[in-house]
Parts: structure tokens; sequence; C-alpha cells
């Protein structure tokens, strides 16, 4: 039956051009023209750059935004194929999951920045004296902040379709692939796009970071945002950095209103619920696109090729119904023989790194990277709690009195989302000015980002505590620190996890920024594996760069696992409301 | 009579038109078996040597109580989880993997909520790709015919559950079937909505304009099975086997107060009451019996509540089980639980589709709290042998506490992980009632003390 059947449909549609085909002619060609173009730019030489340097001038901010944003785009896009393909196949394989699943754990604890030391050398050394080396490295660092998350939740989701959409797809005979696009996908939508925004959020902090970069001889200065900054640092130019915080906000909240909203409004119909929700997103640039005939042509030859590409019948190796019996003895073979390599590998592995590493650091170098992990760490612990104490009654203040909630809460997501190491020049103007000691008052730029994502998951959790547990409490009279312990504490404790496990992920992050700062020729360090971290960078030193993330990861991965996830766990056993 | 046979007789006459003259049957299971691994590793036989044959022309239904295995059958027929051991033929074919020519339905109604009533209904068709104005043509006829028609562009989250249930049934009919099977299609649905989709269903059937051959419908619905099915299986439980057939020759269109209709609900209920179980402790290491015995969760409370129900007017202590569960509004498989529980601690007993009231039961009709509480204790510690376990474990043992763990792994002996959960849930939410044990859920230890 497959053959004439497939036939008929692909005959159908040949036969009868219309006009849309013509647009997506023109628009399939009109992307071929502009990669060109980008191409172009980004295959000049290395020395463009220095020809036409970086201005401090405030009109050519609209450019360097655009691209700043170009890196984002392509990044996030970049970021979505991998999350497919990585999520689908430790999902639908169990021999890739055994690997995989641990290893993105572990990527997620690796610092971001510390990425960048590696990738600037390795895409630099691919396109030799051109730009694309460079761009491809900025990418690429933005690609590292935003991938894990948005992996992570495609893989849970997969591996928690309902069992009913299951079946049902296999009874009406879905082939694998189209299985994929009709229910795995959709099913993950609604998490994969809200992991999506918080990655473009913490993106735009590393796009800015990556952009004004330093690996031991190599300096590369790419037009943009974070490189405008860097320069306005260099030359102490306040008015500059005042103008480049502008231009962000503006570039935020256009991709916002442009972008995200649209396309949160537009997937609310993925989300798997049975009955409709009262209040469902809206976005006035969805609306428009749905009302406007023009606009809304556009879309057609987009809906047209994701039918076509979701319809093809590929073939996957069905699961559920396995033939039992013999092939059980073959598979536990395969199995031992595919762990055997694991355990090669990474042996292998392990052991080149120590060769690596011995040849130049011996225990002492070990001893005080620990030293200075445990510093960090003390800062952030410090940092956390200090936030927490702060905005936690501020965010229940909030979030108790919804008309405010509303107002606020945007606000709260869009600081989160503002790259907070654009405002640090500001900061360090003051320390330089006062003679304040860096290792104190550095340590609040770590967080200066992160703290929001503690408010505004406070706020939400406030917002959704229960109005007859409040009734409850007010008539039974429960007052003052009473009333904190065991009412409002514990109901919004499993969100302030959350947004506390988010806040200290970046806060890590942070501390390689954060540690050193300068303004002009004035430089500040803090001690810590943050600073430990940026000066082997800076100075090329790559054996150091990878011990200081090593122990990073570790810290990281410790701290994770004997301290958030026991409480997170607990907040979603114990205390989750409803 | 006249109407439904002349249509019946027009299908077979088509039938043996259209096929060879040895022709296979629609559906040929053998001696077909099915295990699962149980908590302990060991496997579980849910379904025992079932027979089966389906021709066309004909709705069979599979009755039987929650866990007897007929759901299990269903999907075996379906493809979707393959026999341990035996035949399962559709259309002369072994089944491996769905086979062409079977559609079905489900209990809740599996739609993607992302999708249309257009789009879900034509889904089953762009698996087979079949082009796209053929595709809208036949999707069309579909929501026309099962009277869907102005909700194509509605997503499922819009509908009601009956209309929801009608998509999934236009979107099993569009791709013509043969077979139609029907996994408890009106049981999440309520009790008016669920009734007008039966008669819209049947009254398709017998006017001929169902697109399919034949349905198969799992069922612990009595009532149901007796008014849409001409062949009824009773299937019995641990494991799951056929018990009896029933044919149903009654006219189309059935009436409920049909003093035929009623005796023969009747004479189903008595065949699932009557059933020999073998639910004493003595014999030890037979599933469903001594400490291996399932536990369904009741709660005291409506144990109390059926136990006052029952002694009052105007029951007074013997209840005819059809009467009391349209009284009570439950569905066979509830009242059959809730009567078990009762029977299993002696309170009352089920025979022949009757509840009577013991003379320990009528006492503990007209006790007060604390001795309901002291009795219900007795009961327990006499009659369901893993209570007596554990009080005898907590009894001997030092620190009178034992961790959960150590009855689970034994319930695990007997039962699946999803059962041990079940029945330890009952033990503790009963051995708290009967005040005979505390349980700390954040441990998981069950001990003597009582907090003060």
């Amino acid at each position: 039956m497959n053959l004439q059947d497939i036939r008929t449909p692909a005959l159908g549609q040949v036969l009868r051009p219309n006009v849309w085909d013509v647009v997506a002619l023109v628009l399939i060609i009109g992307t071929m023209v502009a990669l060109v173009y980008g191409g172009e730019q980004t295959t000049l030489p290395l020395s463009t750059l220095d020809v036409n340097p970086v201005s401090l001038d405030p009109a050519n901010l609209p450019l360097y935004a655009l691209r700043t944003t170009m890196r984002m785009l392509l990044a996030i896009a970049c970021s979505i194929v991998f999350t497919f393909i990585y999520a689908a196949l430790a999902a639908k394989s169990r021999r890739a999951e055994i690997v995989l699943i641990p290893l993105l754990d572990i990527l997620q604890s690796v610092p971001i920045l510390g990425f960048l030391t590696f990738t600037v050398v390795f895409f630099l050394n691919l396109f030799p004296g051109k730009v694309l080396g460079a761009e491809l490295a900025c990418v690429f660092a933005i690609f590292t902040s935003q991938a894990w998350n948005m992996t992570f939740s495609m893989y849970q989701s997969m591996r928690n379709v309902p069992k009913d959409l299951e079946e049902a797809s296999q009874s009406f005979h879905l082939t694998g692939w189209q299985r994929f696009w009709r229910l795995d996908v959709p099913f993950a939508m609604p998490g994969l796009i809200w992991n999506t925004m918080m990655s473009m959020s913490g993106g735009w902090f590393f796009v800015v970071a990556s952009e004004a970069i330093t690996v031991g001889n190599t300096t590369v200065t790419l037009p943009g945002i974070g490189s405008y900054v860097a320069l306005a640092i260099q030359e102490q130019n306040l008015a500059a950095i005042g103008y480049a915080i502008l231009a962000m906000l503006l570039v935020i909240i256009a991709y916002d209103q442009l972008l995200f909203r649209p396309v949160v409004a537009w997937a609310d119909k993925f989300r798997f619920e049975q009955t409709a929700s009262a209040s469902a997103p809206t976005s006035w640039m969805l609306d428009l696109f749905r009302r406007t005939r023009a606009l809304r042509a556009l879309t057609y030859p987009f809906t047209a090729l994701n039918r076509a590409v979701s319809n093809l019948h590929i073939g996957f190796p069905r699961l559920g119904v396995a033939a039992k019996g013999g092939s059980e003895r073959q598979s536990h073979v395969i199995d031992a023989v595919w762990l055997t390599t694991i355990l090669a590998g990474t042996s292998y592995a392990a052991w080149k790194s120590y060769q690596y590493l011995a040849a130049t650091l011996d225990l002492s170098d070990v001893v005080t990277a620990i030293g200075y992990g445990f510093i960090t760490l003390a800062r952030v612990a410090v940092l956390i709690a200090l936030a927490t104490l702060i905005w936690v009654p501020i965010g229940v203040w909030i979030g108790l009195r919804p008309k405010l909630a509303e107002r606020i809460q945007p606000l709260a997501q869009f600081l989160a989302a503002f790259p907070a190491n654009l405002a640090f020049p500001v900061f360090v103007v003051i320390i330089v000015r006062f003679g304040l000691s860096p290792n104190i008052w550095l340590s609040p730029l770590m967080i200066l980002g992160t703290q929001w994502y503690i408010l505004f998951n406070v706020i939400a959790g406030a917002s959704a505590f229960p109005t007859d547990l409040r009734e409850a409490a007010g008539s039974f009279h429960l007052k003052g620190w009473r009333w904190w312990v065991k009412v409002v504490l514990p109901g919004i404790f499993p969100y302030y996890i959350t947004g506390a496990i988010t806040a200290s992920g970046g806060s890590w992050n942070a501390s390689i920024v954060a540690e050193v700062a300068s303004w002009g020729n004035t430089h500040l360090t803090a001690t810590g594996l943050g600073a430990y971290i940026a000066k082997a960078t800076e100075a090329g030193d790559f054996p150091r760069v990878v011990l200081g993330i090593a122990i990073m990861c570790v810290l990281v991965t410790l701290f994770n696992r004997l301290l958030w996830r026991p409480l997170y766990a607990f907040g979603e056993r114990r205390l989750r409301l409803g | 009579m006249p109407l439904a046979s002349a249509a019946f007789a027009l299908a077979n006459q088509e039938d043996c038109m259209l096929d060879q003259p040895n022709q296979p049957s629609l559906l040929d299971i053998r001696g077909v078996c099915r295990s699962f691994p149980k908590g302990s590793g060991e496997e579980l036989l849910v379904l025992e040597k079932v027979d089966l044959t389906l021709r066309s022309g004909e709705i069979v239904g599979l009755l039987g109580r929650s866990g007897s295995g007929k759901s299990t059958l269903l999907r075996i027929i379906a493809g979707l989880v393959a026999p341990t051991s035996g035949d399962a033929k559709c259309r002369g074919e072994a089944i491996k993997g769905p086979p062409n020519g079977v559609a079905m339905v489900f209990q809740s109604f599996a739609l993607f909520p992302w999708l249309t009533v257009l789009q879900n209904v034509e889904l089953g068709l762009e698996a087979l790709g079949i082009d796209s104005a053929e595709r809208r043509k036949r999707a069309l006829a579909a929501i026309d015919l099962i009277g869907l028609d102005g909700f194509e562009s509605a997503y499922p989250k819009e509908l009601s559950g009956g209309m929801r249930q009608r998509v999934g049934f236009a979107r099993a009919l569009v791709v013509h079937p043969d077979l139609l099977l029907m996994d408890e299609p009106f049981s999440a649905l309520d009790v008016l909505t669920a009734e007008t989709l039966r008669t819209d269903l049947i009254d398709l059937w017998i006017e001929g304009r169902l697109p399919i051959k034949s349905v198969l419908m799992v069922t612990h619905n009595i009532e149901e099975a007796v008014l849409m099915c001409d062949r009824i299986l009773v299937f019995s439980s641990n494991p799951g086997r056929v018990a009896a057939e029933i044919k149903v020759d009654l006219p189309h269109p059935r009436n409920r107060l049909d003093p035929m209709f009623r005796q023969l609900v009747d004479s189903i209920y008595a065949r699932m009451t009557q059933r020999p179980e073998p639910r004493t402790p003595a014999i030890e290491g037979i599933p469903g019996s001594g400490v291996g015995m399932v536990l369904n969760h009741v709660s005291s409370n409506v144990l109390s509540g059926l136990i006052e129900t029952l002694a009052g007017p105007p029951y007074n202590g013997h209840a005819d089980l059809p009467v009391l569960a349209g009284h009570l509004q439950l569905e066979a498989d509830e009242i059959f639980h809730l009567g078990e529980a009762l029977q299993l601690l002696r309170f009352a007993q089920l025979s022949e589709g009757d509840l009577m009231l013991s003379d320990a039961g009528k006492r503990f009709a007209h006790l007060e709290t604390d001795a309901r509480k002291r009795l219900f204790a007795e009961h327990l510690v006499n009659y369901v042998p893993v209570m007596g376990l554990i009080r005898r474990v907590l009894d001997e043992r030092p620190s009178h506490s034992a961790p959960a763990a150590r009855f689970r792994n034994e319930l695990e002996d007997y039962m699946s992980e999803d059962y041990a959960d079940e029945t330890l849930k009952t033990i503790v939410s009963w051995g708290r009632y009967a005040e005979l044990f505390a349980y700390d859920e954040q441990s998981e230890l069950f001990s003597l003390e009582n907090p003060h």
C-alpha cells in the first residue's frame, strides 16, 4: 500500500501550483541572499575589525544592537535544532540515554564563560584569519548558555507523553517521524517555549560578555553592544554606558513584544489541558498577524512546509510492541558491549586529561584552586541568603496584592533578562571613587542580574496562594512570626526553590565576570575561583582554565545535589498545594 | 426484531458476496495468555488461555471487573501489547503491531488537544497517506455522520465530554475499519450523555450506516453490555479468563425496563457475585488469598455509610445489588468493591446478586464511634491476614516499629507493584481508623506509638 499512497498526494500538490508557491519561492530566494550577504560579512578577514573599530558614537548603537540580536537569534535556532536531536535520541534510545542524560546534567553546571576560552581558540583555528571564527565562537557561547535546560525540558516532556495519546498514534499507524511531529513536539511545546524564554533571558548576559574577549594573545572585538560597553569602560565614558543600557532596554522590549509574546500566545493551544483556562496569554502582534490577511499569508508556506515535512513516511524503528524471547539475550550482549565501550572511553579521557594537567600543574595548584572555589562558594551562599532575606518578604507582599503583582511581575522578568554586566561599570565607578574593598563590594555584582529570579518566582508563588487558606489563617488569628512560618513560607516554598536554583546557577556563571572588574586603567580583583578562571583565560593559561572550570563544575554539581535537589524534592512532595 | 435482523441479514449477505466462500473470521484468538512482571520480579498472569472468535455483523462485549484482563485483551487485539503465548489473528493474519482495518475508541478520548476536531479526525487518514481532497471529504462525512456538524474548527478543550467522545468515534470511523474496538468508551461520561451516545451509536449500527463490520467493546457496566451487545463474554479475575458467554437475543432498540432485560441483568449480577473465590485466609501462597490478598482501597467512612444504609429501611439488612447500585448511583464495579470489602470483614455477605448484612454488621450499625473502631479492629486482625501479620510483627519487635518496605516486599511476592501500593494504602487507612498502629509517611514506618 505504501508506494501508491505516497505518490498520490505528492502528485496532487505538484499539479496545482498556487500563489503561495510564488511567495515561498521569493522567501527562499530572499533567505539565500541574506545568507550570502551575511556570509560575505563574516568571511571578511579579521583585520577588517581593526580597520572599522567599534566607536562610541551613539548613532552606531542601532546597528550594534542589530548584530547582537542576530547572534542571539542564530544561537537560539542552533539550540532548538540541538534540542530536538539530542532530546529525541535520549528519549527514544535507552542506550543513548545512559550517556546523554548525565552528560547534560554536567554540561548544565559547567560555567559558560569557561567554554568560551576553548571555543574562541577552536573556532579561530577552524577559520584562520576570518571574522566567521570569532562570530561562531560568540554564537557558540550563547548556545551553551541556552541549550541545556531546553533539552532537559524536551526530554522530560517526551518521556511523559500521555499513554492514551501514545496508543492512539500507534493505533492509527503513525510512523515514528509523524509521531514525533504530531505528538512529541506539540506535547513538549509549552515547556520548551518557557525554557527557551528563560534561556533567551540568560543569553543576553553572555552575548554581551563574549563580544569582547581576550584569550592569551588573541583579542576579538565583534561589533555589538557588548564591545561598545567594553570600549566605554576603557575610555571611562559613563554617558556611553548609559546609551548602551538604553539601547539594550529597547532591544529586550522589542524582542519580548515582537517575538516572544506572540509565540507564547500562539503556543497556548499546545497546553495539555482538557478544559479551557480562564486567562489565556495575549499578544497584539499575534492578533495583528491573525487578523491581517497579507501578514497571515506569510505563514502559509511555513504551514504547508510543516505539513509536508511532518507527513513524510519515514519509518523509525517502532517502539512498544517488541518481539519477546530470543532477542533478549542478544540485547544483553549489546548492552554489555556498549557499557564496556563507554567505560573504556571514559577511562581514556580521564587518563589523557590527567596527563595534560599533570604536565604543568602539581597538587598545590589544585589545593589553591579548591580554596578559591570555597571562597566563591561562600560568596554565592551569602548572597543568596541576603537576596532571600530581602526579596522573599517583598515578593510575598507584592504577590498577595493581585493588582500590584500584575504590574510588577513583567518588570521583574524583564530585569532578570537584562544583562547585568552592562551595569557593572556603574558599580565599579562607585567602588573606585570611595576606595571600597573589592573582596566585599564586587560580590554583589554576581547576584545583580540573578536576584530577580527569586523575586518573580516568589511573586508567582504568593499570587497562587489559595485564598481559602489565607482566610482560614485570618479567622484563626494567625499573625506575625507564626503566620510567616506556618502559612505563607510553606506555601511559596516550591516556587522559591525554583527561583533560588536559577539564581545560584546564574551567580556561579557571573562570578567569572564579576570577580574582576576594571574602569579605565584601574583593575579591581576579588579573591575567588571566578577571578582565577578569568585571569588564566586572559593569560591563555589553558591548564589552569581547565582546572578552574573542573573545580567549579564539581562544586556546582555538589551544591545542586546536596542542597537544592533535596530541598526541591521536599517542596514538591510535602508543600505543593493542589 | 424484524428491523434489526433484516439489517444484519443484509450485512451478512453482502459479506458473503464480497469475500471468498471460505472467509476467515474477522478475529481469531486462541489460547492467549499474558503476564506482567510482579514487583518481586516474577511473572503475574493476568490473562489465561482466552479464546475468542469474532464474525462480521456482531457487537461483542467483554464484561468484567477492573483487573480481569479485559483491557489487556483489547490491547492485544489492537496490537499495542504482545501476548505472552497463544495465537492472535486478525483477518487471518497474525497480529504484530496495530493491524490494518482496526480502529480504537479510548476511554479518555485520547484526542490531540492541539488539533482541531477536523484535524483530529483527519489524523488517521494522514497516516495512511490519503491525499488531502479525499481526506477532507471523508473526514467531513464522518463528522456529519456522528453529529459533529458545526464543530469542525473547535479545539477539544472547548467541547463537552460527550462531544469529545463523538470526535473519538468520528476519528475511528473515518478510516473505515472492519473492526471497531472500544475501551470503556462511555465510562468517563455522565449518565445522560453516555445514554445519548449509546443510543445514537446503536441507531446508526442497526440502520447499517456505520462503515464497519463488527464491534468489540470493553465495559464494566452490566446494563450497558446488555443494552448494546449481541454476545457478552464475562471475565473472571485473578487471572482473567472467560467465565461465561451470554447471547443477547433482544431486538434493538432495547428497553431497560423490559422484564426480559431486567432478568438478564439480574442473572449477570448473580453470575458475577457467585464465583467461588478463595477468600479464606487458610490457603497461603495463592494469589488473592492470605497475606497476598489484594485490598482495594475503600474509605472506612464509605463502609460505615454503606452499613448504615443497609441496616436502615427499605433494605433492613438485605439489598438487591442492581437496586442498591441504582439507588447509590454507583457502577457495578464500584458496588462490587464495596460489597467485597464488607464481605472480607464479615460485616456482610454477597451471594446471587444480593448483599446481606451479617450479625456483626447489624451490631456495627448501632454502635457509637469508639465501639465501632474496636469492632472494626477486631475484624481486621481476625479476617485480614496481612493486618494480623503487621500487628504481630509490631508486637514482637522490641522497638515496636517496622518499615513499610518489609511488608511491601512480602506483598510484591504475590502481586504487581501497583496492586502492592494500593493494598498498602488500604492497610494504612484501615489500620489508622481502627487505631491498630500508627504510620509515618515521611519515614515509611509502622509503629505502635500514637502521638500524644
